[in-house]
């Protein structure tokens, strides 16, 4: 599956104004960054030109695996977690549910789904109407998705921003297992993460 | 495939549940039918000639409802980020979701529809006709509608722009499906209207999915 990321020369243009250009950036595997930046500097535009949702003006988003360059599609329909600011959770189904159905939809499993939601202490809440959560509750959810479906590449848009302390750090360690496993962390962020990583600023 | 059953399973969850549904959709349809002696009349013979043609209005009058929330929902949480980046392309995305809005929506009216026409005088001979007409014309409306809700992805007041998009598409079926009744009803030929309704879902459930998909990555992108 995918080993390395590599964007080169991207540019993103949202209407009139051009976010960053000639953007160039290199992933590989068991590595994370951190992308820092001011607000509206483009992080989360450039999040979502890697997983394909958003068309880049120029440029290009690149996957390679051990056997060599991926075809793109591909690579995002199978390789690729993408956490952003919504959690994309069902305010009228139980969390127990969703997550259920975000695991599998990302190529997980019930058991791995139980084995997520155990790890993130959030077994509890399974039965819940994810409308009662907290913020901090749900962006744990989300996360569990990204635990319970193995898939190398995960692209974070504030992945950090509602959560205390105790859980950022619970957060790190799901982190650093995902690295050790051989998979790649690009997070967009303005608190550094809990864990080492290369700093790479955007719109300078 | 089984990502499909598995989103299809998701997606009538979320239908069965989505602004009251199938029961919202059946009470709207009974109270456009109720409506429509009080406004024309109550003479028998009168409702009796234009019992099929309103019960096919009510049909794709009931078939808009709870159309505005089919993607809008996903697309305001972030769900539809995660539907773009899973196992199946989008196409198979926007056929769940018309297809999950057919069973939740359409088959109940489809099941409505006959009784209806019945109610409002039209002969019980007619019932089987209305009965399959009314499930493949729900069917056209559930893909066109899917069509029209992708269509108004993102832009303010969406329900009335959905309603505008889609009641074009909509007129199709309802001349062949209310064309075949009344041609029943007075003994004519009604397999021509039956099977041009026929040819024009089989059409929608064909070519929709490619145009919810292509709609949907605009409003993403």
């Amino acid at each position: 599956m995918i080993e390395s990321l590599s964007v080169r020369a991207l540019s993103v243009r949202r209407g009139e104004r051009l976010l960053f250009a000639a953007f160039d950036l290199e992933v590989k595997a068991g590595e994370a960054v951190a992308l820092v930046g001011r607000n509206g500097a483009g992080k989360t535009s450039l999040l979502r030109a890697i997983a394909g949702l958003l068309l880049p003006e120029a440029g290009t988003v690149a996957f390679a695996g051990k056997a060599g360059a991926l075809e793109a599609d591909e690579a995002r329909a199978r390789g690729l977690h993408l956490l952003g600011h919504q959690d994309g959770l069902k305010s009228a189904r139980t969390a127990g549910e969703e997550l259920d159905f975000q695991a599998r939809w990302t190529g997980g499993s019930q058991a791995s789904a139980a084995e997520a939601a155990r790890m993130l202490d959030l077994t509890p809440l399974l039965g819940l109407d994810v409308r009662r959560l907290s913020a901090g509750q749900r962006r744990r959810l989300a996360l569990a998705r990204l635990a319970a479906s193995p898939r190398p590449l995960w692209l974070l848009d504030e992945p950090l921003a509602p959560l205390d302390a105790a859980r950022r750090e619970q957060a790190g360690e799901l982190m650093t297992r995902h690295l050790a496993d051989g998979g790649l962390i690009l997070a967009a962020v303005h608190d550094p993460l809990p864990i080492p990583a290369r700093t790479v600023e955007i719109g300078a | 495939m089984s990502a499909f059953l598995l989103l299809l399973r998701r997606e009538l969850a979320l239908a069965w549940g989505r602004g009251g549904g199938p029961l919202l959709a059946l009470t709207f349809y009974a109270a456009i039918v109720t409506l429509l002696p009080l406004a024309a009349g109550s003479d028998p013979a009168r409702l009796a000639v234009i019992a099929p043609g309103v019960s096919w209005l009510a049909l794709a009058l009931s078939s808009l409802l709870s159309l505005e929330r089919l993607f809008e929902r996903d697309f305001e949480d972030g769900a539809l980020d995660l539907l773009a980046l899973g196992p199946a392309p989008l196409e198979a995305v926007g056929a769940a979701k018309a297809l999950a809005q057919f069973l939740a929506n359409g088959a109940p009216l489809a099941v409505a529809t006959p009784l209806a026409a019945i109610l409002l005088g039209a002969p019980v001979s007619l019932a089987p006709l209305a009965f399959a007409a009314a499930l493949i014309g729900g069917l056209a409306f559930a893909f066109t509608g899917g069509l029209g809700a992708a269509l108004a992805l993102g832009s303010k007041r969406g329900g009335l722009l959905v309603a505008v998009i889609v009641l074009p598409l909509f007129a199709p079926p309802v001349i062949f499906g209310a064309g075949a009744l009344q041609a029943m009803a007075i003994g004519l030929p009604w397999a021509p209207g039956f099977l041009l309704l026929a040819a024009y879902a089989a059409g929608a459930v064909a070519l929709a999915p490619l145009a919810m998909a292509a709609a949907c990555r605009n409003a993403l992108g």
